[in-house]
């Protein structure tokens, strides 16, 4: 049924039709309104679940990592500093190989401190062994939780799923949703079978001291599992598409790729203006088009080869740093290329939006005309270069 | 040998009071108990993979969320609807409970959940290499708190941890020692026969760390509650319901047992402060075996 919701609202309500029975969360803005929902959805008796409100974030990680382990179903939520106070929690969750879904309204770092929207939060903990999905509207953040459960909980899979929507731009933006109903949510989804779990019938060690004779293998054994996902995905999708009779894209989704001599690439909701821009630009005869990374870990590296491998002129748009080095989305993007005979001439890196500055399509035609040149590095835009004079002289 | 679910084979050192307290603490919490350890001593030496000591569901994560692993663990249990048949222990040192855990355990402790939390006191930051913690006593000589020219050692007294989790209004809060081993057992069957949390702080002497004999384990436990120094307790609902009282011994006795105190027995002022504070404990539980003496 399509419903006008607010992106908060509609995560909360997929959440409650996938039925965890342990939720468990810390109030950081910009999440705030998802856990509120559940919080209500508990209270009025529509979800069976304990509600367990936490002292911080790295106790909400630890709760729904202990209720994960003992079997159940759980879910957790949070941003920006949460995310990075649960840091060592979510690399142990998945070292642990604990399926929980967390939706992460990614949001900027401190300092200076700033609740606005960019990517920094999640791409800093890209390497915590978390599958992590980006989504560009509302109706994707709804239908990636769907498939972060089906997926982490695939019995050959059992890792923890990150849903990464943008700060206020998704979580407070208002849009026409198709939701699932709960009949095709519990045909997708059928409940979580732990294949391992705390059980006084049968008792296990869970989380060892593993030392070097074994840790390595363990560590091999999780990234082989990304490389399994990847496999996995693109079947979840078709299966989606199934049953909800709603395409969803996957690992990437290429938009006016076919012709394209210039493409963007780019994660989360910007993609939504990249698309408008794109289509304007087309009017005027202008061969552009947008690669969209939808799943940032596993890093899809053969689609993104097979889509832009003729492409002249590709930007990467980053909306995070490593400071002191390439943009972290560029520099894979260039890994994805080095020593192939097929790859863009170009491949420019841009950095927009950071700290929830407007990323506007005046942003994206910058870009677009940017490309024209010779390769950029980190090149920002929409800076302002008055503010960068003041000094403490 | 008696079965025991804490099975035999692990790598604690000779003599360890924690090895011994985990034992009695699981024995008699039986075979329907799910054990959340933070990391430390403990969970080093009886989990090394592909091995466990553990007969019993047991779950590790990481050094100061047990408390809130364990309270995940409750709520998932409370969903099955299997709460009223299984024991949820969460378990960690001194370190781990009242300084790096001490937010997750105060969480779990105000959100009331059906757990026990035993903290192994061994004073000390062992695993690591005997660095002082927020238990470490008075005057105590730690890695990083040596006594030299201008230093008795640890700086300040033990944090009233079992005070400090009282005042959350639990139900249930005792002290215990691995000397007591039969008062250890009576109070974890007792803190599980009751709804909510609770919390024991067993007093569980490290002969590496201490530096005791490996065969003076249980003395060396037995004279600190025997000098006041570890005052064996129980409250229920807030109040003092249980002491063990005592023919109070001088601090001395104790501390000449053990080389982390060694620096102090020839300065008869610093004695002097310990014996004030083991003074206090006995005036202030009221430890003191008066109706016994003739």
């Amino acid at each position: 049924m399509k419903e006008l919701l607010e992106g908060s609202m509609a995560v909360a309500e997929i959440v409650k039709r996938c039925k965890p029975g342990v939720i468990s969360a810390y109030p950081i803005t910009p999440q705030t309104h998802i856990v509120e929902e559940l919080a209500q959805i508990v209270a009025d008796g529509s979800l069976n679940a304990q509600f367990v409100n936490v002292e911080s974030e790295h106790s909400a990680a630890s709760v729904v990592l202990g209720a994960v382990a003992a079997g159940v179903r759980a879910y957790t939520a949070t941003s920006s500093q949460g995310l990075f106070y649960m840091a060592e929690v979510l690399y142990n969750i998945a070292g642990m190989r604990l399926p929980v879904i967390m939706t992460t309204a990614v949001r900027a770092i401190s300092a200076p401190i700033n609740i606005w929207n960019d990517h920094q939060d999640a791409v800093s903990l890209r390497d915590a062994g978390w599958v992590q999905f980006h989504a560009e509207d509302i109706q994707e953040a709804v239908d990636l939780h769907l498939i972060a459960y089906k997926l982490g909980e695939d019995k050959s899979i059992m890792l923890p799923v990150m849903v990464c929507m943008d700060g206020f731009i998704l979580t407070h933006g208002v849009e026409t949703v198709d939701m699932p109903t709960q009949e095709q949510v519990d045909k997708f989804l059928p409940p979580y079978k732990a294949p391992y779990k705390l059980d006084v019938e049968n008792p296990m060690t869970l989380g060892p001291l593993v030392d070097p004779d074994y840790y390595m293998e363990a560590r091999y054994a999780l990234n082989e599992t990304h490389k399994e996902a990847l496999a996995l995905i693109p079947k979840l999708a078709a299966e989606f598409t199934k049953t909800f009779g709603r395409a969803y894209n996957g690992l990437v989704e290429g938009y006016q790729l076919k012709d394209a001599e210039k493409v963007i690439i780019a994660m989360g909701s910007a993609c939504g203006t990249i698309k408008e821009v794109i289509d304007e630009l087309r009017i005027k005869g202008k061969k552009v088009g947008l690669l969209k990374i939808t799943c940032l870990r596993p890093f899809p590296v053969n689609e993104i080869y097979n889509a832009l491998k003729n492409v002249p002129k590709v930007a990467v748009i980053d909306r995070a740093l490593s400071i002191g080095s390439f943009a972290p989305l560029y520099a894979e993007i260039k890994a994805v290329f080095f020593g192939k005979t097929k790859r863009p001439e170009v491949i420019s890196s841009f950095v927009v939006g950071l700290g929830g500055r407007d990323i506007t399509k005046d942003s994206i035609k910058e870009i677009f005309r940017l490309m024209n040149g010779k390769e950029k590095q980190a090149e920002f835009i929409d800076l302002k270069p008055e503010l960068l004079k003041e000094s403490y002289d | 040998m008696t079965k025991t679910l804490f099975a035999p084979g692990h790598t604690a050192c000779a003599g360890c009071g924690q090895s011994m307290a985990a034992r009695l603490v699981l024995d008699a919490a039986g075979p329907n108990t799910i054990i959340v350890n933070n990391t430390g001593c403990l969970e080093v030496f009886s989990t090394k993979y592909p091995e466990s000591c553990w007969e019993v569901p047991f779950i590790h994560s990481l050094f100061e969320n047990a408390a809130a692993v364990a309270s995940g663990v409750e709520s998932a249990i409370k969903y099955l609807g299997k709460a009223d048949n299984i024991n949820i222990i969460a378990q960690g040192g001194d370190g781990s409970s009242a300084d790096i855990g001490l937010q997750a355990l105060s969480g779990m402790l105000e959100r009331g959940h059906n757990i026990l939390y035993v903290c192994y006191d061994n004073e000390a930051y062992m695993n690591t290499g005997v660095q002082r913690s927020g238990l470490t006593p008075f005057d105590t000589n730690t890695t990083t708190s040596p006594a030299g020219g201008t230093s008795a050692g640890n700086l300040r007294p033990k944090k009233p941890m079992p005070e400090i989790v009282n005042a959350h209004g639990v139900p249930y809060v005792a002290t215990a020692s691995s000397g007591f081993g039969q008062d250890l057992q009576r109070k974890v069957k007792k803190a599980l026969s009751i709804k909510g949390p609770k919390y024991i702080q067993v007093h569980a002497p490290c002969p590496l760390g201490w530096r005791h004999e490996t065969n003076m384990t249980l003395q060396v436990a037995k004279l600190a509650v025997e000098t006041g120094l570890y005052p064996l307790i129980e409250y229920e609902n807030g109040v003092i319901s249980g002491r063990r009282q005592i023919t109070p011994k001088p601090v001395e006795e104790y501390l000449k047992t053990q080389g982390r105190f060694k620096h102090l027995l020839n300065r008869p002022e610093e004695l002097k402060k310990i014996q004030e504070i083991a003074d206090n404990n006995i005036k202030k539980y009221g430890l003191k075996a008066e109706a016994q003496q003739v």
